[in-house]
């Protein structure tokens, strides 16, 4: 009840562990599935910038520091949710870290994905990534597993 | 969906001094002792911190006007609980995050499984 800091996914992929590390770390790869154009790769400790191309989010940018790559197993990055004002700097506020886990699992990829740190955002900053998710996400998440059930 | 957008940006606008309130160490602590423990008065919520009761009482009364906790009286003490569907509100937000996690994981699923 009192989990507010973090979020935890885990989801085994039809798919061996070299595609799935494809999908994650190519970064145009990753923006077909998440929905954003990135316009350089992932290094390690490097900022990629990108455009959110969500229906109805095109206006929104995102910035990517790649935290850590460790090739087919771990693939970590921080950004700034919510962070929608184009002129706004955010860089000197704190970011949550997404983190990638894969695991051979008989064929199959165990993959677990952890974001956290949201207990450290200012406030305004998390009511503002709250925002962007409005209930048309919940419903597209209704449609995408009708779709791959 | 322009309905459920203004009715979403409603609820995140009412959410902001929610989290406002939580965004606070001292606080955030005291939220999660009355989760654990059940209701509690002053005296037991101040033993052992090294906090005066005058400093627990302030935040207790910010968390109070936040609506995230309620006090009773009980003769000469004030017992402070939690106002759990206040603290409900908070955890829809994170779910929404989630539901955005959601929905990505579908279509990586989507993308690696039809995608050799």
């Amino acid at each position: 009840m009192a989990q507010t800091d973090r979020i935890e996914k885990k989801v085994r992929l039809r798919a061996p562990r070299a595609r799935v590390w494809r999908a994650l770390t190519d970064a145009r790869e990753f923006g077909e599935w998440f929905r954003v154009n990135l316009e350089g790769p992932f290094v390690e400790g490097a900022t990629v910038r990108g455009r959110i191309t969500y229906p109805g989010y095109e206006h929104l940018r995102m910035d990517v520091l790649v935290d850590r790559i460790e090739p087919e197993r771990y693939f970590a990055y921080r950004w700034h949710p919510g962070a929608i004002d184009p002129e706004a700097d955010y860089s000197a506020e704190p970011s949550t870290l997404v983190e990638f886990r894969l695991e051979e699992a008989g064929g199959d990829t165990l993959l677990t994905i952890v974001e956290s740190g949201f207990d450290r955002l200012p406030a305004a900053r998390r009511a503002e990534a709250f925002r962007m998710n409005d209930q048309g996400w919940a419903i597209q998440a209704e449609n995408i597993a009708r779709h791959v059930a | 969906m322009s309905r459920n957008r203004s009715v979403a940006a409603a609820r995140l606008a009412d959410a902001a001094p929610l989290f406002a309130a939580l965004g606070d160490a001292r606080r955030l602590g005291l939220v999660a002792r009355l989760c654990d423990a059940g209701p509690l008065s002053i005296a037991r919520l101040s033993a052992g911190t090294g906090v005066t009761r005058q400093a627990i009482t302030k935040h207790l009364e910010a968390l109070a006007d936040a609506g995230l906790v309620r006090d009773t009286r009980h003769g000469r003490e004030r017992v402070w609980e939690l106002e759990p569907r206040r603290l409900e509100r908070a955890r829809r937000c994170l779910d929404q995050i989630s539901a955005q996690w959601d929905a990505a994981i579908g279509r990586l699923k989507a993308y690696v499984e039809t995608r050799p």
